[in-house]
């Protein structure tokens, strides 16, 4: 038995998460030919590399079938239904960084917060007889956010990708996405609602609240120790 | 069977004696209906799957749409109608894992154009007999006269329209009361808009501001810039009646009293709700209900689902960590809704035979 430590298997979020172990002295490899999903750990015994689509991650912690993950911490909000009893946040990493917020087009002169966009939609659904759509895959943080802010007459509509064009493609008025730096949200003629974001995400390294850890306490005292982070945090 | 289907049956049954017709209804109900109704917060709370040829389907979150559908379709006045059955919600948030999916709910609804103090007082006096013996405290309230309220507030027909729609969201309503008083963040953010829309004409605007994309026109966008133009001559709604407001909103005294207070007040635009709320309590006095002692709360029923406009009524257990055994009240614009443009003036209301059974065996 050993700790299972799912990690994303490609891109940039692979690399950094590799830095960021290897910056504490455990070194991650992708081993085996470069198409093959196989890895290795050095520097601490009892851990075994899992790599994965970052996006499995969280359904992979929550059925624990693996103890410990990398992942934004936006798709474990989205994903996990009352995350926190599911998993638990054990380090911040610093990287990944991404903000999920509500753009609206620039030309909408009137709208600069969720105030204004709750009295457009009411507006919009009388004019246009349906209520305003907002583009999303974030569906159950978005209309979490929405209904904590109290707007009305609004319609989540699913877009995995390429959501910032649903505007110009008239299939939404408005979009919910996550952005880094905004350029692509400019070039789409959108400008970002002056509220606080719904969720500032970045790189975390979670733990399965409800994996086998039995046996593997040791290790995981020993790892926390290497990591400087606090392995209490998952049994508490 | 067990306990809570017995006492579902036995619930149905006494319904029926008081002259109810049992009707049913489908499990699976058509998204679209409850989604215009409810927003789309319904989707947090209602199972929703997609059947190929229908669309988006939902598993019946309660039976009062599909019950007030049957009726405007064919039903006569006036009509009892009951049922029992399993509704279906999702559960989110803290103690989620606690609360039942797929419970059972046994309701009761009057449709009746005459005299709806006695309509509110049969539903009410019907369900205060068939919880008789449990450990329950009973509540009422009346959305009416929150609504009267708003539409007595000094201000513009476009403030209190938008205070109207955000009644069943005290959050929100909070904070464009406070914005409308000239106070807080909103008011603030609010200012800032409206100087950058006074500096020029909003078409030009429009076009510094970059390409226009979208459904939502020019002219849509323009017309807003009037109302937000418009609003900001509106003077702010003068303090102490946003105090009245508000003392109004915090009210909670035996029913007798509270009307007292509320006359004792002296706010004109209240007179016709406060009449409604005397008549109920006359026929809730001939019905064996105690308006002395009955407790009112004004702001009861504002945070579950938006349909009721009227009396508001609810069982809840003193064990607080039992949802509510029965809620109800009256839902006059949800039968114009779904009538398209035909309204018959509603009541009714439901229990939670589960929750009963929790209570414990009738005294």
């Amino acid at each position: 038995m050993s700790i299972k430590l799912g990690v994303p298997s490609k891109g940039r979020l692979m690399e950094k998460t590799f830095d960021w172990f290897s910056e504490r002295g455990i070194s991650l490899k992708r081993t085996g030919e470069a198409r093959e999903y196989a890895g290795a750990v050095e520097g601490v015994d009892g851990v075994e590399l899992v790599l994965l689509s970052a996006a499995e991650i969280p359904r992979e912690l929550a059925a624990g079938r693996i103890h410990l993950g990398v992942t934004g911490s936006d798709l474990v909000r989205e994903e996990l239904g009352d995350w926190e009893t599911q998993v638990a946040e054990l380090a911040l990493m610093g990287f990944g960084q991404a903000d999920l917020i509500v753009a609206v087009p620039k030309a909408w002169v009137d709208v600069e917060t969720l105030d204004d966009l709750d009295a457009a939609a009411a507006a919009f659904r009388a004019q246009h007889g349906f209520r305003l759509r907002i583009a999303t895959k974030y569906h159950r943080l978005v209309r979490d956010y929405l209904r904590a802010h109290g707007v009305a007459d609004y319609q989540l509509v699913d877009s995995q990708g390429a959501t910032e064009g649903t505007v110009k493609n008239l299939t939404a008025e408005a979009i919910a996405d996550i952005t880094s730096t905004g350029e692509t949200l400019r070039a789409n003629h959108l400008k970002i609602l002056r509220d606080a974001p719904v969720l500032c995400s970045q790189a975390t390294l979670f733990a399965a609240r409800g994996a086998e850890w039995a046996g593997l306490e040791h290790a995981a005292r020993e790892l926390g120790a290497r990591l400087s982070v606090d392995m209490q945090a998952i049994w508490a | 069977m067990t306990e809570p289907e017995r006492l579902a049956a036995s619930l149905l049954t006494d319904m029926q004696a008081a002259g109810a017709v049992p009707v049913a209804a489908d499990i699976l109900q058509p998204a679209e209906t409850l989604l215009d109704l409810y927003g789309e917060d319904i989707r947090a709370r209602a199972f929703v799957t997609h059947d190929p040829a229908l669309g988006e389907m939902m598993l019946r979150p309660d039976f009062t749409v599909p019950v007030v559908q049957a009726h405007m379709t064919g039903g006569a006045e006036p009509a009892r109608y009951c049922y029992a059955g399993p509704v279906f919600r999702k559960q989110t948030g803290a103690r989620a894992g606690m609360r039942a999916r797929e419970y059972l709910q046994v309701g009761y609804e009057l449709f009746a154009r005459d005299d709806p103090a006695q309509a509110d007082a049969e539903v009410f006096a019907l369900f205060s007999r068939l919880l008789k013996g449990y450990e329950l405290r009973p509540v009422t309230g009346d959305i009416g006269i929150l609504k009267a309220a708003v539409a007595g507030l000094q201000t513009s027909p476009e403030r209190k329209a938008a205070l109207l729609r955000h009644i069943w969201r005290p959050r929100r309503f909070r904070a464009l009361l406070e914005r409308m008083g000239g106070h807080g963040p909103l008011a603030e953010a609010r200012a800032e808009l409206v100087a950058t829309l006074r500096r020029a004409p909003a078409a030009r605007l429009m076009q510094e501001a970059g390409q226009m994309v979208g459904l939502r026109s020019e002219a849509e966008i323009a017309a807003r810039v009037v109302r937000l133009l418009a609003d900001a001559e509106t003077p702010p709604i003068p303090r102490a009646q946003v105090a009245s407001l508000e003392a109004l909103l915090a009210l909670a005294a035996p029913a007798s009293e509270a009307l007292a207070r509320m006359r004792a007040e002296k706010w004109p635009a209240l007179g016709p709700a406060l009449d409604r709320l005397d008549a109920r309590l006359r026929a809730l006095a001939k019905a064996g209900i105690d308006p002395q002692t009955l407790p009112f709360e004004a702001s009861f029923g504002r945070t579950t689902m938006e349909y009721y406009d009227g009396f508001v009524f609810g069982f809840v257990s003193l064990r607080e960590d039992l949802p509510p055994v029965a809620t109800g009240g009256r839902y006059d614009a949800l039968t114009a809704v779904l009538g398209q443009g035909r309204a018959i003036p509603a009541v009714g209301g439901v229990i939670r035979p589960e929750i009963l059974a929790k209570l414990g065996a009738k005294i």
